[in-house]
């Protein structure tokens, strides 16, 4: 269960960064990328994504397919 | 030097027209008529004092003094109709290539190298390309380094005001003394219809609930800011059949609540920005729709009227954008900032204010006033002078001459008419276009042609005034072309 980020739509305006309560998005050439050993979902934390809230391009931080 | 920079030689070479004519006659009731007084006398000297060198903040200082902006903040924590993040913010930051991001070190970097290259440079700015307090660490930090290495500057920063409460007292405490806050709205069922969502206290909102709590939010940031004495510049959107109407009840909340200025910015809007305005065919306003809005507030209503809706990595004066030069890739071995220049550079300032002001006061005094307000564009870089070829102008400055003398009341923007030699006739037509309703251009320098071209479509273009005072040449021009019309009525 992790979430991630489509690189291509990413604007690299870091706004998920600030928010993620696990400290698991990091820039990675101009986009940002969230670390899914990180990534809780944030379950415990809030009720809702922060990274997901957060980002302005739709459909860009989306639930990671499952592996 | 760049060209396009109001240079030390070039501001004091030419002698004051002032000296061969006499004086004076003042007029203070109408020096608040864009909400930027021109001289001290009109305002309390300690806001004076502030706004003097800020060119956003003051009409007058917009001709000799330069700003930057450093792009320290990427993230937003709202969603505007009229935005679309990845290419900037169009209205708070023109589109075009996206803003380099800087970290709080390469700001101060670029901050250096731009104070050494221009001692014009009186302001830095985080305006985004996001919201200055959605990424309130980077915006302190880099606040707190340039003021550490170029205390002269003054710092300012622009906000939607969502985070604004949260960071008052951090604000105050930097000495940061400017805060624009963007307001379209005072009524959430009209912010509903331009933010479709905000992001407040780690959930999303959406709807009127989103509105709401950014309008309160606004007003209660606004209402700290004045109260610790901090100058607060209000921009608002101007969205035609969207707030076009409600405009002046912005204007009388943000007024009530101490605003110093309320700028009234037209929506730009372009399907190719991928905005939601853009992409659904809300259209900006024409020039005359701006102007009557800002008309109808009323003689009272504090409107700034010189905005550039600058880009967020702006560097210069506002006509102009020099961020070009001073990307990272250049920055490597600069000249040191040298005060001594700045200063030089503040006394010739000071001198040619008072120069200008007696300039307009002497052509006042012997003006004939026209029947009616005659609109008059100057093409200029800078200085408070007729100093730019007509075929350089990307802009014209327009200024509103009658009894009361010459006010600037807004400018036109256009392409260059001298370019690469193709096109000149769509630039031509363009430039026709922008200068509707204006009666005259004055400019350093102009071709045949293009006057030719102006004077087929009504508009005088005469580079009879060049290199002088723009308030004082405006409205000689003016008692000329009415003497004359007189003596040819009469004969």
């Amino acid at each position: 269960m992790t979430y991630m980020i489509v690189a291509k739509n990413c604007t690299g305006c870091g706004a998920c960064e600030f928010e993620c309560p696990n400290k698991a998005i990091k820039e990675k050439g101009g986009a940002f990328a969230i670390d899914p050993k990180k990534c809780t979902e944030c379950v415990g934390h809030f009720d809702t994504q922060q990274c997901a809230a957060a980002c302005p391009v739709p459909r860009t931080c989306i639930p990671a397919p499952a592996a | 030097m760049h060209q396009n920079i109001v240079a030390l030689s070039s501001i004091g070479r030419f002698k004051s027209p002032s000296e061969s004519k006499g004086c004076s006659v003042t007029s203070h009731d109408n020096a608040m008529s864009c909400g930027t007084a021109k001289r001290p006398e009109d305002l309390p000297q300690a806001v004076w004092a502030k706004i003097q060198d800020h060119p956003c903040y003051s009409e007058d200082a917009h001709h000799y003094f330069a700003r930057m902006h450093i792009a320290v903040a990427p993230a937003c924590n709202i969603q505007c109709n009229y935005c679309n993040r990845k290419y900037d913010c169009s209205n708070e930051s023109r589109p075009g290539v996206v803003s380099e991001k800087l970290t709080p070190q390469q700001a101060l970097e670029k901050t250096l190298a731009v104070a050494a290259a221009a001692p014009q440079l009186s302001v830095v700015g985080v305006a985004g390309p996001g919201d200055a307090l959605a990424n309130a660490g980077r915006t302190f930090a880099a606040f707190e380094l340039v003021a550490k290495a170029l205390p002269h500057l003054k710092l300012c920063l622009s906000t939607n005001g969502l985070a604004l409460p949260d960071h008052v007292d951090r604000i105050v405490a930097m000495g940061v003394d400017h805060v624009t806050i963007t307001i379209n709205m005072v009524d959430p069922q009209i912010g509903a219809q331009i933010y479709p969502w905000i992001f407040f206290r780690h959930r999303r909102w959406e709807g009127v609930d989103a509105s709401r709590i950014l309008h309160e939010r606004q007003m209660e940031g606004l209402e700290a800011l004045t109260a610790r004495g901090v100058l607060v510049k209000v921009n608002s959107v101007l969205i035609p059949g969207v707030n076009d109407g409600h405009l002046a009840i912005v204007n009388e909340a943000v007024r009530a609540r101490g605003a110093f200025l309320h700028n009234i910015m037209p929506l730009i809007s372009d399907a190719a920005h991928g905005t939601h305005f853009g992409l659904t065919g809300r259209r900006g306003p024409t020039p005359d729709e701006l102007r009557l809005t800002q008309d109808r507030l009323g003689a009272n209503a504090k409107l700034m009227r010189h905005c550039r809706q600058c880009r967020a990595d702006a560097v210069g004066l506002l006509g102009e954008d020099r961020g070009a030069e001073f990307t990272l890739d250049k920055l490597g071995a600069t000249k040191p900032f040298d005060p001594r220049q700045r200063e030089m550079y503040l006394s010739v300032v000071e001198r040619e204010r008072a120069d200008r002001r007696k300039a307009q006061e002497t052509a006042q005094m012997e003006m004939t006033t026209p029947d009616s307000p005659v609109l008059v564009a100057v093409a200029t870089k800078g200085g408070g002078r007729v100093n730019l070829h007509f075929g350089h102008a990307t802009e014209f400055q327009i200024y509103e001459v009658d009894s009361r003398g010459a006010r600037f009341v807004g400018h036109r923007r256009t392409e260059k008419y001298c370019g690469d030699g193709h096109g000149e006739d769509a630039a031509m037509a363009a430039t026709i276009a922008a200068l509707g309703g204006v009666s005259a251009v004055l400019c350093a320098k102009i071709g045949e042609r293009p006057r030719e071209r102006l004077a087929a479509a009504g508009v005088v273009a005469t580079d009879q005034y060049a290199f002088e005072y723009i308030e004082a040449s405006a409205i000689t021009w003016c008692s000329t072309r009415f003497q004359n019309a007189d003596r040819a009525a009469s004969a």
